[in-house]
């Protein structure tokens, strides 16, 4: 059984965090040269973690698989970051944002880390202006706003459709200027394979250089893990290409509990799959909701183009359905509801795809207000479907985009391994059952710029005189073991390509661990995944050499990751017997489809513990609910 | 549609390398180019071969990772697109392609289609930043941009750093890649304690990495796919000119003509 203590700091939710931190211990300026930091991430949150501890003096060894750390996956967040300003004086504040997030997240998140959130969350703005991220600004100078789902407020900030981009470019500047001082070294091509855990302690990580597949070790005095989600467990979704669940996974197979597998967000507005060959899906931002209405033909069968289906024989079921949120209702809550009108025959083109009109707010405010909010997101849009959204409606479906679950971590951020941290979309603490829009980038910062430079110094204040080498044999046996399991991936002599199986784990994760799950579509999928497991181990084929850049190595090793997580992924979700946020079993909802939840049995976070010897365990962490109580949630 | 397909071969950074052949069919216009070199991999690593290496990352133009010369183009035959958006619907059943990786002396070739990029990542450690390390700082709306200089620094901060602007570039000249940044800094109110000194650590540094000259070819711009204008290299100039003929540094933090 996992020991799990989160450490919430006593006192009022208002109090806590600042309590904590006239409480944590610290480290001395002149001592912080001694430790070594390993950041596992430049995304939003290695590259602000690097950076802050850093400058704080550390010394900190980064590491990424792209050939830059400006190229993280955080670059392609497009709509948005939310703070708590005000500066519309439409009635925000940090117990808004909280309260928001809580119930965003179906009451499945830990609401003093969400508190704690909401709070740090307008210094971000603060600190990435004075960075010089070029945020949008109204005609007097001023910073500009727009609104995000799930919320009635308009706090949301942006850089045209690139906010993610100009975000990350100002942590990665504020990271290389780190570099030139001397207090961090990159390592850019370069995977870590396992964590080193020496008397109970992360002490560092075995890792393999790409370009030369050399495995080497880095003793350090504290691992942080900012390696970002694992969606591609899907093989369809809407992150990069190479996103990868191998460091949390490994670290996971060495100790740290994982969270909540099976909350995984699936994205309302993206290009549909469109063939056989495609490998990655587009999403269309959120902020499109603000001004685009989503309809389809209100009759099955319906062919005509959309501009020829008069008013009455359209069906704008978000609006309808949902009066007082309409097309801005949360992310989970709008996917299903595509889902749900496609299932019944109302697709358009009796495919799984609907309308995502402009037609209304072209009229209303003209082309070229539109053209300056979306331009980007229209010409992305046309490029990839030769449609133009100014001329004819978009047409999207919901695709794989984020995961709520993660690898657990205690109030410091720190996974029940000392010395082992989780940070951004790696850990599972603030988005419970699902997140809102343009709180990923905020919260990947918090923890970067504001918590973890923090709170890490608790653990390491006193540690640096009994420091562990990479001469310690651990060190050298783990290096053993990613050796032999680089050397079995490469005797794979069979016939399906790493990509074939993987393509085939997707499909069975989409069918039966998607949007809707059911108790016997959750079991018929364990059961698929051992077959691919075993197509994996017996009849994958590996090309290449391991001595130079292999990028089939690359993936076969991901997938193999990739098979347990989707594995425990479906256990997860059988297991937790009931419907919240977006995950969604459909024994339990309500007439209208509505997730029903069930407080007493599932108010916790099911962490579960890997076993080298049979299944995994599950432990749970009871979840409070003191500053918001319970409540069914309604859009309506 | 059916390709030929001429790509770049290279086992590593000491290999002399060359075109390699092949013929690939069942191509469909909806494809992307990189769909269509992962088809072809896919096929050849069935086949047991060592299929064709390339960066990408994440397939929509922003990430940078994208990095090929398509029959002679940085980037391929699209506007304002990255490798990784160009469909092959640009393409004719029959076409032969000829794939390349980003070529410059300042970036070596990994393997195949790869190149190492680094030396951007060098450039920007010599001044991209503005000095803020995290913490409590000043309230935003305390010093106001006007709209038109936001969208300004903008048009430069869009810059993905894929190194299209070298590879088109007769000379190999970096200089719309920093342009880009020292414009995007130096434009902004909070970029100005530093602007002087970056403009100056920035240019020596892209010199110090082996880039060329800047002779007025305009080929960078063409080939960018954010579209970021030459207009950025005229102002990088100016400000690298003052900071050179002042002293810039004074106590008052002002230009001053030696
Ligand atoms: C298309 C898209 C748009 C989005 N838009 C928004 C938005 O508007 N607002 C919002 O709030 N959120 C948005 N999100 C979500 C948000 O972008 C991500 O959740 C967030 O950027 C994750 O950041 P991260 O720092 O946790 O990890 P990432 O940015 O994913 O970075 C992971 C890092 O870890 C490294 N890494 C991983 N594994 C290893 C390993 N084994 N060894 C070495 N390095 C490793 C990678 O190289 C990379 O540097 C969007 C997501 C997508 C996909
Ligand atoms: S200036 Fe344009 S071509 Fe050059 S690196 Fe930036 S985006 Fe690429
Ligand atoms: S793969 Fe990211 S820009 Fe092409």
């Amino acid at each position: 059984m996992l020991e799990l203590d989160a450490g919430i700091p006593d006192g009022d939710i208002r109090d806590k965090w600042r309590n904590h931190l006239e409480h944590v211990k610290l480290v001395g300026p002149r001592n912080r040269p001694k430790y070594d930091i390993v950041v596992v991430g430049t995304g939003l949150a290695g590259a602000a973690a690097a950076a802050s501890l850093a400058a704080q003096g550390y010394r900190v060894h980064v590491m990424c698989f792209q050939d830059s750390s400006r190229r993280a996956h955080s670059i392609a967040a497009q709509g948005g970051i939310n703070a708590p300003k005000n500066y519309r004086n439409d009635g925000d504040g940090v117990y808004r944002l909280f309260y928001d997030t809580q119930k965003g997240g179906d009451f499945r998140s830990r609401e003093a880390n969400v508190w704690r959130l909401a709070e740090v969350a307008t210094g971000i703005i603060d600190q990435c202006t004075a960075q010089g991220v070029p945020f949008a600004r109204e005609y007097g100078g001023q910073l500009a706003n727009r609104s995000f789902g799930g919320v009635l407020v308009e706090r949301t900030f942006y850089c045209r459709g690139q906010t993610g981009q100009q975000l990350l470019l100002g942590g990665y500047q504020a990271l290389h200027q780190q570099v030139a001082a001397g207090n961090a070294v990159m390592y850019p091509r370069t995977e870590v394979q396992d964590i080193v855990n020496i008397d109970g302690r992360c002490r560092g990580v075995v890792y393999r250089c790409l370009q030369t597949g050399e495995i080497r070790s880095l003793a350090a005095d504290a691992v942080v893990l900012a390696s970002g989600g694992y969606g591609n467990v899907f093989f369809h979704s809407t992150n990069a290409f190479n996103s990868n669940a191998t460091a949390a996974w490994r670290a996971h197979k060495r100790g740290a509990g994982f969270a909540n597998p099976c909350y995984v967000q699936i994205h309302p507005t993206c290009i549909p799959v469109s063939g056989h060959f495609q490998c990655k899906l587009t999403l269309m931002s959120e902020s499109l909701r603000n001004d685009g209405r989503v309809w389809v033909p209100r009759n099955p069968g319906d062919t005509r183009p959309p501009h020829q289906i008069p008013e009455g024989d359209r069906y704008y079921y978000l609006e309808e359905r949902y009066p007082s949120f309409g097309n801005l209702v949360p992310r989970d809550v709008a996917a299903r509801n595509a889902k749900y009108v496609c299932d019944d025959g109302l697709g358009v083109d009796g495919k799984q795809q609907v309308y995502l009109d402009f037609t209304d707010a072209i009229e209303q405010r003209g082309h070229q207000v539109i053209a300056e909010r979306y331009g980007n997101l229209f010409d992305m849009y046309e490029e990839i479907t030769t449609d133009s959204p100014f001329k004819t409606p978009m047409r999207i479906f919901p695709a794989v985009h984020y995961c709520m679950g993660g690898l657990w971590v205690d109030y410091n951020l720190m996974t029940n391994i000392p010395g082992l941290y989780a940070i951004g979309e790696s850990n599972f603490s603030d988005h419970g059952a699902n997140r809102l829009g343009a709180s990923s980038l905020m919260q990947c910062l918090a923890d970067g710029y504001f918590i973890l430079p923090q709170t890490i110094n608790d653990s390491l204040h006193d540690i640096y005189q009994d420091k562990v080498g990479t001469d310690h044999p651990a060190f050298a046996q783990h290096e053993k073991q990613a050796r032999e399991h680089i050397d079995w991936l490469m005797a794979r002599t069979g016939s399906r390509t790493p990509m074939a199986i993987h393509k085939e784990l997707g499909e069975v994760m989409w069918d039966k661990c998607g949007m809707a799950r059911t108790a016997d579509g959750l079991k018929e999928a364990l059961v698929r995944i051992d077959e691919l497991k075993d197509a994996y181990e017996h009849d994958m084929v590996v090309p290449g050499r391991a001595d130079t850049t292999n990028q089939a190595l690359e993936r076969a090793g991901r997938l193999g990751d990739f098979l347990e997580l989707g594995h425990l992924m479906c256990r997860d979700a059988l297991e937790r017997d009931e419907s919240c946020g977006c995950h969604f079993r459909e024994e339990h909802q309500t007439e209208d489809g509505e997730v029903v939840r069930n407080d007493d049995e599932f108010g916790n976070v099911g962490v579960w513990e890997w076993k080298d010897d049979g299944p995994h365990e599950k432990t749970t962490e009871d979840l409070t609910f003191d500053a918001l109580p319970l409540m069914t949630r309604s859009y309506k | 549609m059916r390709m030929i397909l001429h790509i770049w071969r290279q086992s590593g950074p000491e290999d002399k390398g060359g075109f390699q052949r092949h013929e690939l069919d069942g191509v469909e216009e909806d494809m992307s180019f990189l769909e269509m070199l992962d088809t072809l991999n896919e096929r050849i690593i069935a086949a047991g071969d060592d299929p064709v290496t390339f960066d990408s990352d994440c397939r929509e133009g922003i990430c940078g990772a994208c990095s090929c010369v398509i029959n002679g183009r940085p980037h391929g035959p699209g506007h304002k697109s990255t490798t990784c958006q160009v469909r092959m619907r640009a393409f004719k059943d029959g076409d032969e392609i000829w794939i390349e990786p980003f070529r410059s002396g300042a970036f070596p070739i990994v393997k195949d289609l790869m190149v190492d990029r680094t030396a951007f990542d060098r450039i920007i450690e010599a001044g991209g930043y503005i000095s803020a390390h995290s913490g409590p700082k000043p309230e935003p709306n305390a010093s106001l941009v006007p709209h038109p200089v936001a969208e300004e620094a903008m048009d430069a901060a869009e810059c993905i750093g894929c190194g299209a602007c070298v590879a088109s570039c007769p000379n190999g000249a970096a200089m719309l890649f920093t342009g880009a940044k020292v414009s995007h800094l130096g434009l902004l109110p909070q970029g100005q304690p530093e602007r002087w000194k970056r403009a100056r650590t920035m240019v020596a540094q892209m010199d110090a990495e082996g880039f060329g000259a800047c002779t007025n070819y305009a080929e960078c711009q063409d080939a960018c796919p954010k579209g970021i204008s030459i207009r950025f290299i005229g102002r990088m100039n100016r400000d690298f000119m003052k900071a050179s003929l002042c002293e810039p540094d004074t106590r008052q933090g002002q230009l001053k003509a030696h």
